[in-house]
């Protein structure tokens, strides 16, 4: 164990030991697990097949202190609107915790709830409580990954969204984490949030939500976060992500969902921000005819460093998968993509599609992708592809032959990378809210 | 070298002297002369490999091949010195013989792109969607098209004669002085290439010209050319009316080369 580990384990002795106390039984021992867990593990290394391209070392060599309450003063209320695609239900947490002011509820329809995860907790009975007992911390592998193991060590907040069986909501759902580290004055340093989101959609329920990270934070500053969502029988989810983490802010972050019988997850997710950010996505498709469309746009510049790694496990039959992840990589960004498909035994009749493109915009920048197919089962359906270069001469040339500038062409050569994700948006009105982020960052 | 017996009444569009190109160090263009009035179609045949589509792609402006010899003026000025968009903006135009796909882009939004770098050119107002959408619904009904097409993205996922078909729409929404179809009728089933055909025909005026780069007689049923010339070997070796077509047709090209070597 080293000094940096020895002192999350000093102050999960802490956490545990005061405000964090509250918390059910059945919690505190997944703390004292997944604490111990970490203790064993230890942050990864580049010498990890899984993390050779992406180095740790600003997270392991660092001093980053347990945010335990904001730093004031707050955001501003029209400055989480600013972030926000809608003035719908939104839970917003400042450096992992609710803050109930900036929070919007809004009156929701019966079986619909977004809050706190405290809250849930707390309260403990009822569908939602049986919903978060159910799930939370069930799903998201702490047991193999350090970083997850680490938040759940730390759970205390976060959010949680629940639909019921059969309900239908059309407005989007947000979920706004925000972080604030780094600019407080007289502060021990760096400080990490570990902020925690659960989503679980009961049979045939429906709805559209929207996790966003952001920082009103210059400063050198961690998250590490972890989503679990749950697709029921005949649910349909989708789900935006969207990190526009600070200029020097790091984000690891942990995705997984698991989906039943004939359910249908679409999963976008926009990386903008931070100097550094690992996402680890793991999908599950548990039930036969259930359906997944993982659909990614990074768009780096400077010395943004993004890492994606994804994993899509068909466990039954009849399931389709489609992933997309375009990558446009300016000066000396870098980004990593892994996908890995994986095709169970008995797994018969899937459907997976997998794609990978990165434009490069200057000889600085980098991409690394890597596809990886492990296919257990025989009658199945599986392709893959990826593609690594600048902008393509001969599309230059053909919209130069139609009048436009060559920026003009560039421009909008950069711009069908983003376009191309952006489209397999449903909700127009988040759709609409991204492509105005993405304009304003390739134009 | 212009056809024999022909009206000569239209101003000169394109005049081409001795034009040679050459593609990574090759020689393609070995000396072209071409005359195209305004009001004109112009057919250019010839065998494989004889360099009609560098010829089409050296007006347009394509960036690996290079000019080594003779020029090129349109309307007056050095077609060669400008660069692709600068031609286009000027109202050249290249129907491509393999059209490129454009990922995430639309159909729509390319072709607005277009209208409007041309009209910002011309310092006319440039086109906002809704206005544009307007437009753009009397050119589809040109070519037997949905408006499902302009959601598409630009060739993506396109069969080759959609493709070819969106050659044809941009040629009408762009509405060139001078188009260069480069085997705009390769691949096409006998529908298609009527369609292109009579939209060729339609959009035919005094004051624009029309070059026809094909291996086939077929699409000259649907339009009556002014001139028929044959490429062969990087040079123009044979030029006449319609009836050159026909005889083409007949006998193929080797009597031309015969006729080249003894000539």
């Amino acid at each position: 164990m080293t000094a940096v580990a020895d002192r999350y384990l000093a102050e999960f002795r802490a956490f545990s030991g005061n405000g964090a106390g509250s918390a059910p039984a059945w919690l505190k021992e997944i703390r004292e697990g997944a604490i111990a867990r970490f203790a064993e593990l230890g942050f990864p290394t580049m010498k990890q097949e899984e993390w050779r391209f992406t180095s740790v070392a600003p997270i392991a060599d660092a001093a980053f202190t347990l945010a335990h309450t904001p730093r004031s003063p707050l955001p501003a209320a029209a400055d989480i609107e600013q972030l926000c695609v809608g003035a719908g239900p939104r839970v917003v947490f400042v450096d992992g915790r609710y803050v109930a002011e900036l929070s919007t509820a809004t009156t929701l329809p019966r079986g619909v709830r977004i809050g706190s995860l405290a809250a849930a907790l707390e309260s403990g009975s009822g569908s939602a409580g049986d919903a978060v007992r159910a799930h939370l911390a069930r799903h998201a592998p702490w047991q193999q990954s350090a970083f997850t193991a680490l938040n759940t060590a730390f759970l205390a907040d976060g959010a949680f969204v629940h639909v019921s069986a059969g309900v239908v909501l059309d407005r989007p759902l947000e979920v706004v984490y925000v972080a604030t580290g780094g600019v407080g004055t007289g502060g021990p340093g760096p400080t990490v949030s570990h902020p925690r989101t659960l989503i679980v959609l009961d049979s045939n329920a429906q709805a559209t939500v929207v996790e966003s990270y952001a920082a009103f934070a210059g400063g050198v500053y961690w998250t590490n976060a972890v989503t679990e969502a749950v697709v029921g029988n005949g649910a349909r989810l989708e789900l935006f992500r969207v990190q526009r983490e600070g200029p020097k802010g790091i984000q690891v972050a942990t995705t997984h969902s698991r989906q039943e019988r004939d359910s249908y997850l679409a999963l976008h997710l926009v990386s903008l921000g931070a100097a550094l950010a690992r996402h680890d996505v793991t999908n599950v498709l548990d039930g036969a005819g259930a359906e997944l469309i993982l659909n990614g746009l990074y768009l780096l510049g400077g010395a943004q460093h993004t890492d994606h790694h994804t994993v899509i496990d068909h466990a039954q039959p009849h399931c389709v998968s489609h992933e997309f992840f375009n990558g446009v990589l300016a000066e000396r960004a870098h980004g990593v993509f892994n996908g890995r498909i994986i095709v169970r035994p008995g797994a018969q009749r899937t459907d997976s599609k997998q794609t990978n493109n990165n434009l490069l915009l200057s000889t600085e920048a980098r991409a690394d992708s890597q596809p990886q197919l492990e296919i257990y089962a025989d009658d199945v359906k599986c392709t893959h592809g990826s593609t690594v270069g600048p902008i393509d001469q001969t599309q230059l040339y053909y919209l130069r032959s139609r009048g436009l500038s060559p920026e003009a062409a560039r421009s909008i050569l950069t711009y069908g990378f983003g376009a191309e994700i952006l489209d397999r948006m449903r909700h127009p009105d988040v759709r609409a809210r991204l492509d105005r982020l993405v304009r304003e960052r390739l134009t | 070298m212009t056809g024999r017996g022909k009206r000569e009444t239209g101003k000169v569009l394109l005049e081409v002297k001795d034009l040679h190109a050459t593609v990574e160090g090759k020689e393609i263009l070995k000396g072209v002369h071409l005359t195209v009035r305004a009001g004109e179609v112009h057919a250019i045949m010839g065998p494989n490999g004889s360099g009609k589509s560098t010829l089409a792609q050296v007006l347009a402006g394509h960036p690996a091949y290079t000019v080594t010899a003779g020029q090129a003026l349109y309307e007056g000025k050095d077609l060669l010195s400008m660069a692709p968009e600068a031609r286009a903006r000027e109202g050249v135009f290249l129907a491509f013989q393999y059209p490129v796909a454009i990922r995430g882009i639309t159909n729509a939004y390319f072709l607005r792109a277009a209208v409007n770098a041309m009209r910002k050119h011309k310092g006319v107002e440039e086109l906002g969607p809704v206005e544009f959408m307007d437009a753009l619904e009397e050119k589809l009904k040109v070519i037997g098209w949905d408006s499902s097409y302009l959601s598409r993205p630009v060739n993506e996922g396109f069969s080759g004669g959609e493709k070819k078909r969106n050659e044809i729409l941009q040629l009408a929404v762009l509405d060139p002085k001078l188009a260069i179809l480069d085997e705009t009728d390769s691949g096409l089933d006998i529908d298609a290439v009527k369609t292109v055909a009579q939209t060729v025909d339609k959009l035919r005026r005094p004051d624009n010209a029309t070059v026809l780069v094909t291996h086939y007689y077929r699409i000259l049923t649907h339009i009556q050319p002014d001139v028929v010339h044959v490429l062969a070997g990087g040079r123009i070796v044979k030029s006449g009316g319609k009836e050159l077509a026909l005889e083409l047709e007949e006998k193929g090209y080797d009597w031309l080369r015969e006729e080249v070597a003894v000539g």
